[in-house]
C-alpha cells in the first residue's frame, strides 16, 4: 500500500507540469492586451506601458515566459499580479476560506445526502422515499445563483437566520453558503446512495444475513451500507477536489473572499501567473482526494488490494 | 464501520444544534448593533475591489480612489458644484504667465505617521508617480511639467525597454523653502490650479518610498481619516478618525469601514437588512424600487459620467461631416434613457458634462432629433444606404440594448440597415480602437480626473491626444480645434478660459466626430444608521461629512 501511494504521489509531478504548461497556454493564447484594459478609458503613459510589459515578460514568446515562470517557482517565487501583490499572498489569504467553504458543505451533503439515500433505500416507494426523489430533482433542477439569492433573501434578509454576507460570524457565516453550495451535490448523493442501498438490499449475502437472524440494524449497517458506499465515496471523493477549486458564484453572492472569485477576477484580467498558480494548485488537490478515493475503497472492500 | 456511523450522527447533532445557537446569537447581535452606536461613530460603506494597492498617483479608478480620498487630502479640494476650495494643504497657487506656477502650502499640516506634509512631500511624490520604472498608472499627468520625458525610459518600435530614464526628477519642480514649490509647465495651462485636486497629485510621507509595496498595504496619508490595520483584499480596509488632521473637514465620525463585496446585490441587501451603512451605487434591476424603500436615504445625483458614440474618421464612409451629423440627427437619446434606462441616464445635449463650470444646455445643435433634416443631409453627402452600419461596443458592460436601440433607431429614421459588433471584451475592444480597426460608428465613455472643461476636450479630440497615447479613438483631428483649446489653457482668467473651450466645443459639434449620447446619474443608498451622505460630482462619497445617528 505505501509503495503504492509513493508511486502515485511521484506520479503527480510529471501532471502537474503538464497542467500548468497548458494552462499558461490557454492564457497565453486568450485574445487582447491585458495592459491597454489596465487603463481603460485614458491609456496609461507608453513608458508605463513599456515597463509594465517588462515585469511580467508579456513580450516573450510562450516557451520563454513559461521557463521563467518555472525558473522563479523553483525558488519558491509565484509571481506577482499585475498590482504588484505576490500569488502565494493570495493562496495563502483565500485558500482557509474556500477550505472551510468545502469542509462545511462536504459535511452536509454528506451527512444529509446518505442519511436520506439509506433510509429512502431501506424502503423503497414508502412516502419519505418519495418525498426525498421529489425534492432532489427539485433541488437539481434550481440554478445554484437562484438558489443563492433565494437562500440569501429569505433566511439571511426575511428571517435573519443567518449573515446576508460576509465571514465576521466565523464558521456560522459558513453555514447558508455550504448548503447552497452542497445542495446539488447533496440531492446526487442521495439518490446515488438510494440507488446503491435498494440494489444491496436484494443481493444474496443480505437474505443471507437475514436468515441467520440478524437484527435489522446490524444487517443495514454492516452488511447494506458498507458495500453501498463504494460509489457515493467516489463521488464525494471526488466533490472535495472540485469544490476546493472555489464556488464563484456562492462566493460572490456570500460575498466570501475566497479562491473561486480569485480566479475568477484572474482570468478576466488575463493575469497569466495568479490562473496559473491557483489552478495547479486545484489540479494538484483533484489528484490527492483521488488517490485518498483510491486508498479508501481498500478499507472499504478488503477484496480490493493494492500492490 | 459502527464508529463512523456514530461520528456521523453526533457531526448532524452538532450541526443542528449550532444551527440553532447561533441562531438566537445571529438575532441578538443585530438587534444590538442597530441601536448602539453610543460611544462608536462609525459606519460602513460598499466598495468594489480597487485596482490597485492604494497609492494615490496608481489609483485611477473610482473604488481605490473613493478609498485614497478618506486617506489623503490634496492641495485643494472640490466644493460641491466642483469648484475650487482653498480648505486643503496649499495656502494658494498662484501664478504670472500661467506656465510658472508657486505653490505656497499651509502650516501644520502632518502625516498619519506624524511627519509633517512639506513641500519636498509634494515633489517627492510627483516625480515618484512620473517616473516610468515605476508603473504608476496615473503618470501622464505630469507629462506637461517640465522634464518629464527624462523621466521616461527609453523603448523601441516594438515597446520593449530599452534603458533607464535618464533623470529621477523633474525639472519642473524646485523646492523653495519648506512650504513653498514652484511648478513649470511645458506650456501655458490656466487650469492647472483646477486639476491638482485629483489624487494623482496628493502627497506621500518619507516612509513610503523606502517599501512603496508595503505602503500600498498600509497606506500613510494625510486625509481625515487614517488606516487601522492594512488593506486586506476581497474585505476591505477600516479607517479611524485622524485626530491631528489639520484641514477645516475634519472627520465627523469616528471611523469608517470599507467593506469589499464582489456582488452589488448583496451590498444592497445588506443595506436594506441595515448592516451595511452605505452603497453609492444600486443595482440596475432595483433602482426602479430603490426610491419607494428608502424614501429620502435614496440619492440621485448628477455624475460627471459621458457616453458617446465615435466615428472612425479614418473610413472613408464617415469622413463626411453631414453623415455624422444625420446620424445624430437620427437619434432618440430620450427615448433610449427612458426605455432601457429607466431615467438613470440623462440625454446628452453637449460635449461637456451639467456638473461642470462651462456646460451650456442645448449646445449640441445636432443632438436634436430631426429625422427630415437628417435624411437630406445623408443625401447631399450621398452616403451608402444598401450596406449596413456596423455598431461596435464592448462585450460582457450592458452596453447590448442601448446599442441596438441606436441600431433600430437608424434603420427606421435613415433607412440604413444595422449588424452589432460586440463580442469583444475591453482588453481587445481598446487595441483595437487604437489600431484603427472600427469599421463603423463604436461606444467610449469618460469620466473627468478634474472639473474643467479642458477635461472634456483635450484628452479626447486634441491632435497631442492620438492613440496609443491619448484617448482620441476617433483619430479626429482639427487645428482649429486644438488652436481654440490652447488659448483657453494661456487664457488670464476662469471665464475667458471657458469662453475659448465653449468655441472649441462648437468646432467639434460641427464636425461632429463623435455623437453624445448620455450624462451619469448616479444613486446611492443608505441606512438610518447614518446622515450627511453627500455624493459629489465625482461619484464620490466625502466620508469626512457623514455623521453617525445615535
Amino acid at each position: 500500500m505505501g509503495r503504492y501511494v509513493a508511486r502515485r504521489l511521484l506520479l503527480t509531478i510529471p501532471v502537474l507540469l503538464g497542467a500548468s504548461f497548458l494552462i499558461f497556454a490557454m492564457v497565453y493564447a486568450l485574445p487582447g492586451d491585458p495592459i491597454r484594459a489596465l487603463g481603460g478609458d485614458r491609456p496609461l503613459a507608453p513608458a508605463v506601458v513599456a515597463q509594465l510589459k517588462q515585469e511580467f515578460n508579456l513580450n516573450d514568446p510562450l516557451g520563454i515566459q513559461y521557463l521563467k515562470y518555472l525558473g522563479d517557482m523553483a525558488q519558491g517565487d509565484l509571481g506577482t499580479d499585475f498590482r504588484g501583490r505576490p500569488v502565494l499572498d493570495t493562496i495563502s489569504q483565500r485558500l482557509p476560506i474556500t477550505i472551510k467553504l468545502t469542509v462545511v458543505a462536504i459535511a452536509i451533503e454528506a451527512v444529509i445526502g446518505i442519511a436520506a439515500g439509506v433510509l429512502a433505500g431501506i424502503r423503497r416507494n414508502s412516502f419519505f422515499d418519495n418525498v426525498v426523489l421529489v425534492s432532489t430533482t427539485l433541488v437539481v433542477s434550481i440554478p445554484i445563483l437562484v438558489l443563492a439569492f433565494i437562500a440569501q433573501f429569505v433566511f439571511g434578509l426575511r428571517l435573519g437566520l443567518f449573515p446576508i454576507s460576509g465571514v465576521q460570524e466565523g464558521w456560522y457565516s459558513f453555514l447558508l453558503p455550504g448548503f447552497v453550495l452542497a445542495s446539488g451535490s447533496l440531492a446526487y448523493v442521495a439518490r446515488l446512495t438510494r440507488t446503491s442501498v435498494a440494489e444491496n438490499m436484494r443481493a444474496d449475502y443480505v437474505r443471507t444475513a437475514r436468515a441467520k437472524g440478524l437484527p435489522n440494524r446490524t444487517v443495514v449497517i454492516r452488511h447494506t451500507l458498507r458495500n453501498s458506499l463504494i460509489p457515493v465515496v467516489t463521488f464525494v471523493g471526488a466533490d472535495i477536489g472540485t469544490l476546493l477549486g472555489g464556488a464563484i458564484v456562492t462566493e460572490s453572492v456570500f460575498n466570501l473572499p475566497g479562491i473561486g472569485r480569485a480566479i475568477f477576477d484572474a482570468v478576466r484580467a488575463q493575469e497569466g501567473a495568479v490562473v496559473v498558480g491557483i489552478v495547479t494548485l486545484m489540479v494538484f488537490f483533484f489528484i490527492f482526494f483521488n488517490l485518498v478515493v483510491d486508498v479508501l475503497y481498500a478499507v472499504l472492500d478488503p477484496r480490493i488490494r493494492y500492490e | 464501520m459502527n464508529l463512523s456511523k456514530r461520528r456521523g450522527a453526533l457531526v448532524a447533532a452538532g450541526v443542528a444544534a449550532a444551527m440553532v445557537l447561533s441562531a438566537c446569537g445571529g438575532s441578538d447581535d443585530n438587534g444590538g448593533g442597530e441601536g448602539g452606536g453610543a460611544t462608536g461613530g462609525t459606519f460602513s460603506m460598499y466598495i468594489n475591489e480597487p485596482e490597485n494597492p492604494l497609492v494615490p498617483g496608481n489609483t485611477t479608478e473610482s473604488e481605490g480612489s473613493q478609498v485614497v480620498k478618506s486617506l489623503w487630502t490634496g492641495l485643494i479640494q472640490y466644493g460641491p458644484e466642483g469648484e475650487v476650495e482653498y480648505t486643503g494643504v496649499a495656502e494658494d497657487i498662484t501664478s504670472d504667465d500661467n506656465t510658472t506656477w508657486t505653490v505656497k502650502l499651509k502650516d501644520g499640516w502632518t502625516f498619519h505617521d506624524g511627519t509633517p506634509v512639506t513641500a519636498q512631500s509634494f515633489v517627492d511624490a510627483w516625480n515618484y508617480t512620473a517616473y516610468s520604472p515605476n508603473a504608476q498608472g496615473a503618470s501622464y499627468f505630469f507629462s506637461n511639467i517640465e522634464g518629464y520625458d527624462a523621466l521616461q525610459a527609453p523603448t523601441d518600435d516594438e515597446g520593449n525597454v530599452t534603458g533607464e530614464p535618464t533623470a529621477t526628477e523633474m525639472t519642473g519642480l524646485t523646492v523653495e523653502d519648506d512650504t513653498t514649490f514652484t511648478v513649470t509647465l511645458t506650456d501655458p495651462f490656466a487650469q492647472f490650479p483646477v486639476t491638482v485636486g485629483y489624487n494623482a497629485f496628493f502627497p506621500l510621507p518619507e516612509s513610503f518610498f523606502e517599501d512603496p509595496e508595503a505602503a500600498g498595504m498600509n497606506p500613510v496619508g494625510n486625509g481625515p481619516f487614517k488606516a487601522d490595520g492594512e488593506y486586506v483584499p476581497g474585505t476591505g480596509i477600516t479607517l479611524s478618525k485622524y485626530e491631528d488632521y489639520a484641514g477645516e473637514n475634519e472627520a465627523q465620525a469616528d471611523g469608517v469601514e470599507y467593506k469589499v463585496f464582489a456582488d452589488l446585490n448583496t451590498a444592497y441587501t445588506e443595506v436594506q437588512a441595515g448592516n451595511l451603512d452605505i452603497t453609492r451605487d444600486v443595482p440596475p434591476d432595483a433602482i426602479a424600487t430603490a426610491a419607494d424603500e428608502f424614501g429620502d436615504r435614496f440619492l440621485e445625483s448628477p455624475s460627471s459620467q459621458f457616453t458617446y458614440v465615435g466615428f472612425p474618421t479614418y473610413d472613408p464612409r464617415y469622413q463626411d461631416k453631414r453623415v455624422r451629423q444625420a446620424f445624430s440627427m437620427a437619434i432618440d437619446r430620450k427615448a433610449i434613457t427612458d426605455a432601457i434606462f429607466n431615467g438613470t441616464r440623462a440625454p446628452a445635449d453637449s460635449a461637456i458634462a451639467p456638473v461642470v463650470d462651462g456646460y451650456r444646455e442645448g449646445a449640441c445643435e445636432y443632438c436634436e432629433v430631426d429625422v427630415e433634416r437628417a435624411n437630406e443631409l445623408l443625401d447631399e453627402a450621398g452616403f451608402d444606404r444598401t450596406q449596413p452600419v456596423e455598431l461596435w461596443f464592448n462585450s460582457g458592460a450592458g452596453h447590448d440594448a442601448w446599442m441596438e436601440a441606436v441600431g433600430n433607431q437608424l434603420r427606421e429614421n435613415l433607412g440604413v440597415d444595422y449588424q452589432l459588433r460586440g463580442d469583444l471584451d475591453f482588453s481587445q475592444y481598446l487595441p483595437l480602437g487604437d489600431e484603427k480597426g472600427f469599421t463603423g460608428p463604436f461606444r467610449l465613455a469618460w469620466a473627468m480626473d478634474y472639473p474643467s472643461p479642458q477635461n472634456y476636450l483635450e484628452p479626447l479630440y486634441s491632435t497631442a491626444a492620438l492613440p496609443p497615447a491619448g484617448s482620441n479613438s476617433a483619430f479626429y483631428s482639427n487645428p482649429e480645434f486644438d488652436e481654440l483649446v490652447d488659448e483657453g489653457n494661456r487664457a488670464s482668467s476662469n471665464d475667458e478660459a471657458i469662453e475659448f473651450y465653449n468655441q472649441a466645443e462648437d468646432v467639434l459639434l460641427e464636425d461632429m466626430p463623435i455623437i453624445p449620447m448620455f450624462f451619469g446619474l448616479e444613486q446611492a443608498v443608505h441606512s438610518e444608521n447614518v446622515s450627511g451622505v453627500f455624493v459629489d460630482v465625482f461619484g464620490q462619497v466625502d466620508t469626512s461629512q457623514v455623521t453617525v445617528n445615535s
